[in-house]
């Protein structure tokens, strides 16, 4: 049943907004019935493919780049008092800084390629997956670190062992954390300056009154984000199996 | 340390001369206005095993965790060969198998994972562990988990074992069986001990002294010296008799 939630709900919400699209609730150049933005969806596929595939690469790279990034920062902060008190403030306010202003700097800088969208997408998922890594160094058994020390283990051996290890399925809960606003800030990014990607279709066909392709492309990207998120849930799984056993930590 | 018991068997007088492996002398422990321990003496000698028996919250952990040096007492002295600690919790750390577990200390010491697993791969079929290797701690029953941070203990390679109720989370039988297997490891391995539990019984099977000390703040109330070699039957009736000594030394210090 619970598995049937979701789409039942879903299907729901799809036939209310139909009828009332039909019933000229509004006006079907702002909000298309949902078989309209079907039927463009069928349409333009090859060209929706093609652009999802840019924007699907900017997301993944960005994420991947992100994960990698806040990890190493997280443990940075972990591990030095000092760099925690000077640079997690400056992290903060960097949450606070509009992208659409660091947005077009980035495309004036480094053009209209793959590597400002990449950045774009990092900087965006970055705070979710360093704030979750420092919580699950945080949250490592005191008695487990104890254990390390009768070990005699050094304070890398201690990382390396009992810190890591819990640390990584952190990172990876932040990653899923950062989905949603890292494609939101992929669509950003393709505003910005570019000539492909589905943030540039719906950018382009909003002018050309190709609304409903504009809306394919929203629920092309709303798609993806789910997947990207189950696909964070699965990798998290497989890395950290004893996260999900019952007895296991968190 | 006056002798409450005659010494009999040889290698227990031998032992008696050897100068002490652990010694706390005087030992106060406080932590803010709480006294967990005081003016408390005790000592262990080479491949002694020392059983310190006591109520819940009497000191007993804030003791082992002194003699390895894991915390500074307070006032006091304690001076101890290298100690390992045998936490209450087993701590086998999820991410690593039975084997990996086991072979923890040796990795820490700067050996490979192979060289680290198969020096331990002998110890750890020889403590009837075989066929476990590669499990993960959460498929192990309670008492294989234990088996396996004894284990992981013994190949920390200290002179000094601080065991700290190590058995204390399993249902009777398995205790009773985890503690003949103690037994027999340490006949295999002989250390230094200080056996923590606040089971009596399992004290005066184990053991070749047992010091009972007192609720909180913990001092020592009595000292026994069972004269037959460990282990014992728990219905040996030197065991009977001393325990009814040092349930009647705990009760008289309330
Ligand atoms: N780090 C600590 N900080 C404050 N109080 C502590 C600490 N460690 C132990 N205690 C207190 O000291 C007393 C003895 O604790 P413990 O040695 O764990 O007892 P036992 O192991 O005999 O049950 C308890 O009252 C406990 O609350
Ligand atoms: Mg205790």
């Amino acid at each position: 049943m619970s598995r049937l939630g979701a789409p039942l709900i879903g299907l729901a919400l799809l036939a209310i907004w139909e009828l009332y699209a039909r019933t000229g609730g509004v006006d079907e150049l702002i909000l298309p019935a949902p078989t309209a933005i079907a039927e463009a969806a069928y349409e333009d596929r090859a060209l929706l493919w093609d652009n999802f595939w840019v924007t699907a690469v900017e997301v993944a790279a960005g994420i991947a780049v992100s994960v990698v990034a806040a990890f190493a920062l997280a443990v940075g902060l972990h591990l030095s008092r000092t760099a925690r008190g000077a640079i997690f403030p400056l992290l903060v306010a960097s949450q606070a800084v509009p992208i659409v202003i660091v947005a077009p700097l980035l495309v004036v800088w480094w053009g209209f390629g793959l590597t400002p969208k990449v950045a774009i997408v990092a900087l965006v998922s970055f705070f979710p997956i360093v704030v979750a890594t420092l919580d699950a160094l945080r949250r490592v058994d005191p008695d487990e670190l104890k254990l390390m020390r009768t070990l005699d283990a050094t304070r890398w051996q201690t990382f390396r062992w009992a810190e890591a290890p819990a640390a990584l399925p952190g990172a990876l809960s932040g990653a899923k954390i950062a989905v949603a606003v890292a494609v939101i800030g992929a669509v950003f990014a393709e505003y910005a300056g570019s000539s492909e990607g589905l943030g540039h279709l719906i950018l382009q066909s909003l002018p050309q009154l190709e609304i409903a392709r504009a809306w394919a492309a929203v629920a092309i990207l709303a798609t993806f984000a789910v997947a990207l998120f189950y696909a964070l849930h699965l990798a998290e799984r497989r890395i950290a199996p004893w996260a999900h056993r019952p007895g296991g930590p968190t | 340390m006056p002798a409450e018991g005659a010494i009999t068997t040889p290698e227990a007088a031998s032992r008696a001369q050897a100068p002490p492996t652990v010694t706390l002398h005087a030992v106060t422990q406080r932590f803010g206005d709480v006294v967990a321990l005081e003016a408390l003496s005790l000592d262990a000698r080479p491949e002694e095993v020392v059983a310190v028996v006591g109520p819940s919250g009497c000191g007993k952990t804030t003791l082992l965790e002194l003699v390895c040096g894991l915390a500074e007492p307070t006032a006091g002295t304690v001076e101890a060969a290298p100690a390992v600690l045998m936490a209450q919790r087993d701590l086998l750390l999820p991410w690593l198998s039975a084997l990996d577990n086991a072979a923890l200390p040796l990795r820490v010491q700067g050996r490979s994972r192979a060289d680290a697993r198969s020096a331990a791969a002998p110890l750890f079929a020889q403590l009837g562990l075989g066929g476990f290797e590669a499990a993960r701690p959460y498929e192990l029953s309670g008492g294989m988990k234990q088996r396996v941070a004894f284990l992981r203990t013994l190949l920390a390679g200290k002179p000094v074992l601080c065991l700290d109720e190590p058995f204390a989370a399993l249902d009777a039988i398995t205790r009773a069986e985890m503690q003949a297997w103690l037994a027999g490891a340490l006949a295999r391995e002989p250390r230094t001990v200080l056996l923590v539990t606040h089971d009596v019984e399992e004290a005066l099977v184990l053991a070749d002294r047992v010091v009972v000390l007192s609720r909180r703040p913990g001092r020592v109330v009595a000292e026994l010296r069972p004269e037959s070699p460990r282990p014992r039957a728990a219905t040996d009736d030197e065991v009977v008799e001393l325990r009814a000594r040092a349930v009647a030394a705990l009760e008289g210090a309330r």
